[in-house]
């Protein structure tokens, strides 16, 4: 008997805890791993929340992914960083206008004892190049996401086919920033990363940074309000006062103040007409 | 009641009943006798129902209710006043029930955790719920010590009077005491039926000489 | 959830995050195994006591099914209810209910084919009485499942165990989103993604602990009741 009573109470409590999530007022973002690992969201929507009260749910996945979700009508708002696929998603009409939010750099990470010697270099596609010549060990995302799609663009700046050339050496893994810098720990491997993943990634093991700087390495983020008009169930008030706050001299400043170990990760630039 | 008109079963390890031609009448207890194998089981699992005649075919007169008790009745995981009540009766018959097999005590344990004769009478019980106009027992009283066994025959000379009963059994005394009709079969055959007196006393057939004797029937 | 506390230190601190995972990992698996329980019970028990053509065949597929891959489910159920899906309409992608959904049609093979299983062993058992008393279908099926009721709890487990294990499905049609759809099982993953590995193995050791209770809960009720019922 006394079981029974225990097991009954038990259920209510765990349905009854907790209070319920405020349907009304959330929307659902698209947005992508590497921002989600980074911890960026974690700092900057209690804030937006604090301040308007709604609930703002992210799925992370990769940048293609992402698109595809908003594609289907399942997110209100896309927030990515790969803009000709931003740009090919607004011209499909999926999105109402594209607003540039902020940059991170993206690094090429590899092996403290730099087998490659490339650590000397400052020029990434030269570092590339010499990658494949000695066939070192290389990790590729492989899996279309924004990451995935720069490290393809530099292969293709160094006058590299790496589709159509590679070898046993690079390894395209098909998941996300973390999986990818594991396995690079694991393997003694080279891998590019984004710095903000990098920064707060937990287990770099013997990995170091070992080109940065780059111009080429520029990684610009984009913001979108998913198309009503296609989709008519879109949350589009509430994306949108999600999409201005990002852009607000209020949101950028809250950007600037995510930092790991001292260091900026994010560096707002909405206002730049090139972005 | 019930006329086999020259049944056969065949099973796969052999034929349980061969050609057997019975006529079973209203009235006193037809009790079955014979050795191992003789296709007294056969023979009351037929008439209830759960084995088809290969050839040949099974009549009734009107289409009685029945109802069997098996040699190892199986309990339901309840309580042993639960098992009655399953056979679809209320609380009051089965509190009478329960008392006629002297299970009263017995009514809210748990049927399995019965002794072999408790749960012997409770099926019996639970058979007499479905209020058959015919009742048959299969070696009811087989595994089970002197006492239980006169609960059993207690009960079965209670309702002969209202419910034709059938059964079986190895114990010839048994076969004394409570038969008004008594059937020998052997090999699936009917090998002489008789009322119980001219049967035990005077025997026509060598077979049903020897049995009476306690001699093997080949 | 802090990234450097141990999960020891969250359990003891008693971390509302960690709360939050655990509780949302629990509704959803135990919702999902009590769907698939009504479902998947009679189901199995009708089969049991069914002769048809073809008999066999769904008895193989059954059995088959208990190893549906988990990420495959996850996909299937994912299109259905996108909103670009037939089911769009629901509104339901990402969230837990669309959780409970997935994990459903992964148990409910599970538990139907052990209860087929055991209400068939139980079946030669009753059969003759059953079929004596003239017991209609439908009340056969509802005799042999009561009875066969502790024999039937260890196939729930079953099916709780592969629920709260499953990481494909759940993520797929959850979304994994933090403080909504974020289950033991995807924090693990997320945790082991951002590198925290001690993090990871710890959230592990807390979900086989939650599993084992469980067990051993059922366990004791299973041994009150069996002691009541015979």
């Amino acid at each position: 008997m006394t079981i029974r009573r225990l097991l009954i109470g038990l259920f209510i409590a765990l349905a009854l805890a907790g209070g319920a999530t405020a349907q009304d007022r959330s929307i659902l973002v698209a947005s992508t791993t590497s921002t989600q690992d980074s911890g960026l969201f974690g700092y900057l929507l209690p804030l937006f929340k604090a301040k308007t009260g709604i609930e703002v749910k992210v799925v992370a996945l990769g940048t293609g992914q992402a698109l595809d979700t908003a594609r289907r009508g399942d997110a209100d708002v896309v927030f990515v960083h790969a803009k000709p696929e931003e740009e090919k998603f607004l011209a499909e009409g999926f999105g109402v206008k594209r607003y540039p939010v902020m940059y991170n750099d993206f690094v090429l990470i590899g092996p403290r004892s730099d087998p490659a010697g490339v650590a000397k270099s400052k020029d990434i596609v030269e570092a590339l190049r010499t990658l494949k010549a000695k066939e070192q060990s290389f990790i590729s995302r492989g899996d279309r996401s924004g990451t995935h799609l720069a490290e393809l663009k530099l292969w293709k700046d160094a006058g590299i086919d790496i589709e159509g050339d590679k070898g046993a050496w690079y390894k395209a893994i098909g998941q996300g920033m973390g999986a990818a810098l594991n396995t690079a720990a694991a393997s003694d491997s080279y891998v590019l990363a984004d710095r903000g993943t990098w920064l707060s990634f937990k287990n770099k093991g013997d990995l170091a940074i070992v080109v940065q700087g780059d111009k080429r390495l520029f990684n610009q983020y984009g913001v979108m309000l998913v198309s009503p008009a296609k989709h008519p169930h879109v949350k589009k008030d509430l994306g949108q006062q999600f999409v201005d706050w990002l852009v607000s001299p209020e949101g950028q400043r809250a950007i600037a103040g995510y930092k790991i170990g001292g260091e900026q990760l994010f560096f707002p630039n909405a206002e730049d007409p090139n972005a | 009641m019930i006329c086999f008109e020259e049944v056969t079963i065949a099973a796969g390890s052999g034929t349980l009943l061969d050609a057997l031609s019975l006529s079973i009448g209203a009235g006193a207890p037809t009790v079955l006798i014979g050795p191992n194998g003789a296709g007294k089981t056969s023979l009351l699992r037929a008439a209830m129902g759960l084995l088809e005649p290969t050839r040949g075919r099974i009549a009734w007169d009107g289409e009685p209710r029945r109802a069997i008790v098996f040699q190892r009745p199986v309990m339901l995981r309840r309580s042993a006043a639960a098992n009655i009540r399953f056979a679809q009766v209320g609380a009051d018959r089965t509190t009478e029930l329960l008392a006629l097999v002297g299970l009263a005590h017995a009514a809210d344990r748990p049927a399995r955790r019965l002794s072999a004769g408790e749960q012997q009478r409770l099926a019996l019980a639970r058979a007499l719920a479905r209020d058959p106009a015919v009742l048959f027992l299969d070696e009811p009283t087989a595994s089970l010590d002197p006492a239980s066994t006169k609960a059993i025959e207690d009960v079965i000379r209670r309702v002969s009077g209202r419910i034709k009963v059938v059964l079986s059994t190895h114990d010839l005394g048994e076969a004394r005491r409570l038969a008004g009709d008594v059937v020998l079969l052997h090999r699936g055959k009917v090998v002489e039926a008789a009322a119980a007196s001219c049967f035990f006393d005077s025997p026509r057939t060598d077979e049903a000489r020897k049995f009476i004797a306690g001699e093997l029937l080949v | 959830m802090p990234d450097n506390a141990s999960a020891l230190d969250l359990v003891l601190m008693g971390d509302p995050a960690l709360f939050a995972i655990v509780r949302l990992a629990l509704i959803v698996s135990l919702s999902a195994v009590l769907a698939a329980a009504v479902v998947g019970v009679p189901l199995g028990a009708a089969i049991a006591l069914s002769s048809f053509r073809g008999r066999d065949a769904v008895i193989v597929l059954l059995n088959a099914m208990m190893g549906l891959p988990p990420v495959v489910i996850g996909l299937l159920v994912y299109l259905a209810l996108s909103r670009a899906g037939p089911l769009g309409s629901w509104g339901i992608l990402f969230t837990p209910q669309a959780m409970v959904i997935a994990q459903t049609i992964l148990v409910t093979p599970i538990i139907a084919a052990l209860a087929r299983q055991t209400i068939e062993d139980l079946w030669v058992e009753y059969r003759d009485e059953l079929t004596a008393m003239e017991v209609g279908p439908a009340r056969r099926i509802a005799t042999l499942v009561w009875d066969a009721r502790f024999s039937l709890i260890t196939a729930l487990l079953a099916g709780f165990g592969r629920a709260a294990a499953e990481v494909g499905a759940v993520i797929i049609v959850g979304g994994n989103i933090d403080g909504f759809t974020r289950t033991m099982t995807t924090a693990i993953a997320l945790e082991t993604s951002k590198g925290n590995l001690p993090l990871a193995i710890g959230l592990g050791m807390v979900l086989i602990t939650i599993v084992i209770a469980v067990n051993a809960l059922a366990w004791m009720v299973r041994r009150t009741a069996e002691r009541q019922a015979g």
